[in-house]
């Protein structure tokens, strides 16, 4: 049994990669907000309450574009319930905790953080102090989303834009995939999702990110009673 | 106005967040479910990694050489052989780099 402050270390230098393209992400997302019009205050306040990047993007966009604030919280919704399948996926593990500590972890399951602490767990289930592991990633993945959020907005864009930093974010994706293209029923079910998202994009509130995922799940239910 | 619908968008999200952790228990889990429940890294990134890479801004296809795509193929390899997270990034950022600057 490892101690807890172990985990948690190891929780952030799993995730601390990812961080490559968390940061400069942060600083593009600070630098639109002002860009739009926004303030400093309330740019930075949706990192601080929503914290989920690609969603506060497209709810400053919407705001300033003129949207109605129901349908801009309409799309923040609808892009962060993916958050509901990561929850179902880790609720196994975080299930021995208390219910304060649920509520308090809760608020930093974030993609990566999921996806690197969820690999832990795969491997040490039984392990006491394993949600440590999603603390540290997620605390991490937090501070230095606050911090870049912070910096896109003092110093604007110190990222030029030709750079095309925002394809670091699929490519962050692409890295946490790779563990799983050695397995065919695995690929089929990313290529049925992928597709689905591309043909679905222009759906509108951005539904596209949950249908797709779930037309995906459904792929794969059907693959494994198949493969019985 | 616009500060109370922050407010509403994060009480959202965090909903989204802690309502499966609070709410289900493990015996609500069977044996298919968690099977099925594997999949959720292979649903999701996918869909978001998919359009990233196959449209543009505007939600319109890019060509066959653009830059996106080169990277992401040069990413995918590497990081198939490698599984190193920064290698797989780097790769493909400096391919992605290489098209746009240089050709």
């Amino acid at each position: 049994m490892q101690p807890k402050y172990q985990i948690f270390k190891i929780g952030i230098k799993d995730v601390a990669p990812h961080l490559l393209s968390v940061f400069p992400f942060g600083i593009i997302f600070g630098a639109i907000g002002i860009e739009l019009g926004f303030s400093p205050l309330f740019t930075y306040a949706t990192s601080l309450i929503i914290f989920g990047g690609a969603s506060q993007i497209v709810f400053l966009q919407l705001l300033s574009g003129g949207a109605s604030s129901l349908i801009a919280i309409t799309s923040v919704g609808v892009i962060n319930s993916r958050h509901f399948l990561y929850g179902a996926v880790l609720s196994e593990y975080l299930q021995k905790l208390s219910l304060i500590k649920k509520l308090l972890i809760s608020y930093f399951i974030v993609d990566q953080g999921f996806a690197v602490s969820n690999q832990y767990f795969k491997k040490n289930p039984t392990e006491e102090f394993n949600y440590y592991h999603l603390i540290g990633s997620g605390i991490i993945l937090w501070f230095i989303w606050q911090v870049s959020t912070i910096m896109g907005i003092y110093l604007g864009s110190i990222v030029p834009e030709e750079l095309g930093l925002k394809f670091a974010i699929p490519l962050t994706f692409i890295a946490i995939i790779v563990n799983e293209l050695r397995k065919f029923d695995h690929v089929l079910v990313m290529l049925i999702s992928g597709l689905t998202a591309t043909f679905f994009y222009n759906a509108p509130f951005k539904t596209y990110i949950i249908i797709s995922p779930l037309i995906g799940l459904f792929a794969a239910m059907i693959i494994n009673k198949l493969k019985k | 106005m616009t500060w109370t619908s922050i407010f509403i968008a994060g009480i959202l999200t965090y909903f989204t967040r802690m309502s499966m952790v609070t709410i289900i228990r493990k015996e609500m889990i069977s044996d298919n479910l968690r099977k099925i429940l594997n999949y959720v890294p292979s649903v999701v990134f996918p869909s978001i990694i998919f359009p990233g890479v196959l449209l543009d801004d505007f939600g319109a296809f890019v060509t066959i050489s653009d830059p996106k795509i080169f990277g992401a193929i040069t990413a995918l390899v590497i990081g198939f052989f490698t599984r190193n997270v920064i290698l797989t990034i780097v790769s493909g950022l400096s391919s992605y780099w290489i098209v746009i600057f240089i050709f």
